[in-house]
């Protein structure tokens, strides 16, 4: 692929980039086997996390992809940093950039924050997050586990449950998946579900018309009150109406369809207990590839740091 | 353009196999593994272990994808691709032959002596190649050479695997 120094969004990406990366996921999952769980390809680099919103799963995926590959990791916690203290965002960059950091992951509540960071640095930024506006890895890891699958995403129809207008996770992993050739489907609370006018995608308010086009793959995302100011719906009535429940997990069952989920998962809610441990259920194989698929996306990015000036 | 013909590779391959096949007293106990070095020199490992099969002397197959491992990643505007990498066995006490199609600086086969070692520790490893063309950087030197190309000013020696490109053939 060329070279590349930032990942921001997917549809930044050509077709070449996005195949590169996900065949090179493949072959960095090949590492885990290994009784050395690591390989010497950014030795001496230095990446650094700079989470501005709390992340458990996408910050540490993130750390061990980085160590797994040799490079060194720090750590940058808002909360015991001169964030708080009022350090503007450009003012941070600076002190990035005297930290002469190779590889910058970012996650911030503010679509378009890691796009600012990336134009002003040399090192190179990955977007981890940036509010609802697009999560490039998640989509690459997401890919590659209806890959590894299904053997191609082409041609797969993947149904995304839940708040999709909130959600970053909607929007990258739609967008990969329809540029690997796979069919998109939402379905959601009426309001939480931008119409087909919008964005192509047919959109479903019901689970009998998710069964009726027979799709692959069930995608759900997180109920995230923390995103919405004033809860739309109860918990319960969201369970009833939009979740995998018992009984619909015996047809998701007969039908031998997949369940994912980015994570953190909340059970009863967007899913039933027993869901978690149906055969079908792809969310620790999300888990492992993350993994793959962040050392992948480190791998093919290119810092401007190693010019010497 | 000299051209070493598919015959040629052919009666190379068997002498190559035979030669294997000879050096079975001298590796004792040690289990034979042959390591192909990922895209060409697995698809000749590949070929020596179904011989060395047919002979009755069975040998372990893996390919190892050296990428990773470069020395010169760096160096480069953009990352190589990488390709998958099979070695499905701990490489501990094997006698162990690692297999490339060219055999140059030298710096391929330390980057796949450092792969290896990550799997284990082997008894003894090789280093094979279909053809040597010269030009070490690296105190590194072959045990075994199918075709000897130091002398013919090769600059660009290229290997053609039918598995790979369609058909047998070497060019210099």
């Amino acid at each position: 692929m060329n070279p590349r120094k930032d990942l921001i969004t997917i549809n930044s990406l050509s077709d070449e980039d996005i195949r590169t990366i996900l065949a090179s996921t493949s072959a960095m999952k090949d590492i885990f086997t290994k009784s050395v769980k690591k390989v010497p390809a950014l030795k001496g680099k230095s990446v650094l996390t700079l989470f501005y919103e709390p992340s458990t799963r996408t910050r540490s995926s993130f750390e061990v992809a980085a160590h797994r590959l040799s490079a060194d990791v720090t750590t940058f916690t808002v909360s015991t940093s001169s964030v708080v203290k009022g350090e503007s965002v450009h003012d941070t960059i600076d002190t990035l950039m005297s930290m002469k950091m190779d590889y910058i992951i970012v996650r911030h509540k503010n679509s378009g924050i890691p796009a600012v960071i990336a134009r002003h640095c040399k090192a190179a930024v990955i977007n981890a997050g940036d509010g609802a506006h697009a999560h490039p890895s998640q989509a690459f890891l997401d890919a590659f586990t209806i890959q590894e699958k299904y053997g191609d995403v082409a041609g797969r129809r993947v149904v995304i449950i839940g708040d999709i207008l909130h959600s970053r996770v909607a929007r990258s992993t739609s967008t990969i998946l329809r540029r690997l050739g796979a069919q998109v489907a939402y379905m959601g609370p009426g309001p939480l579900v931008p119409p087909r006018q919008h964005t192509g995608i047919p959109r479903f308010t019901n689970w009998e018309q998710i069964f009726e086009w027979k799709p692959d793959v069930i995608y759900l995302l997180r109920v995230q009150n923390e995103r919405i100011d004033t809860p739309f719906f109860p918990t319960a009535d969201y369970h009833a109406a939009f979740g995998v429940t018992e009984e619909r997990l015996r047809r998701i069952d007969d039908l031998n369809l997949s369940i994912m989920h980015p994570g953190p998962v909340n059970r009863g809610v967007e899913i039933c207990d027993t869901a978690m441990e149906y055969r079908n259920c792809l969310i620790n194989n999300q888990v492992e590839n993350g993994i793959a698929a962040r050392m992948s996306i480190l791998y093919h990015l290119t810092p401007q740091t190693q010019c010497h000036d | 353009m000299p051209t070493i013909s598919k015959d040629d590779i052919e009666r190379a391959l068997e002498a190559w196999a035979d030669h294997l096949l000879q050096g079975r007293a001298a590796r004792g106990s040690a289990q034979l593994a042959i390591v192909g070095i990922v895209s060409h020199g697995d698809v000749l490992a590949r070929r020596l272990v179904q011989r060395l099969t047919a002979a009755g002397c069975p040998a372990l197959y893996g390919a190892i994808d050296i990428t990773l491992y470069r020395d010169d990643l760096d160096l480069r505007g953009n990352r190589p691709a990488l390709r998958s990498s099979h070695l499905p066995f701990s490489t501990d006490d094997l006698h162990l032959v690692l297999v490339d199609d060219v055999l140059s600086t030298g710096r391929t086969a330390r980057a796949a002596l450092e792969v290896l070692w990550e799997y284990g520790r082997p008894a003894r490893v090789e280093m094979h190649c279909l053809a040597d063309r010269g030009g070490r950087q690296l105190p590194i030197q072959p045990d075994y050479v199918a075709f000897d190309l130091t002398s013919a000013a090769a600059d660009k020696v290229q290997v053609h695997l039918s598995e790979l490109d369609g058909s047998d053939d070497i060019t210099y």
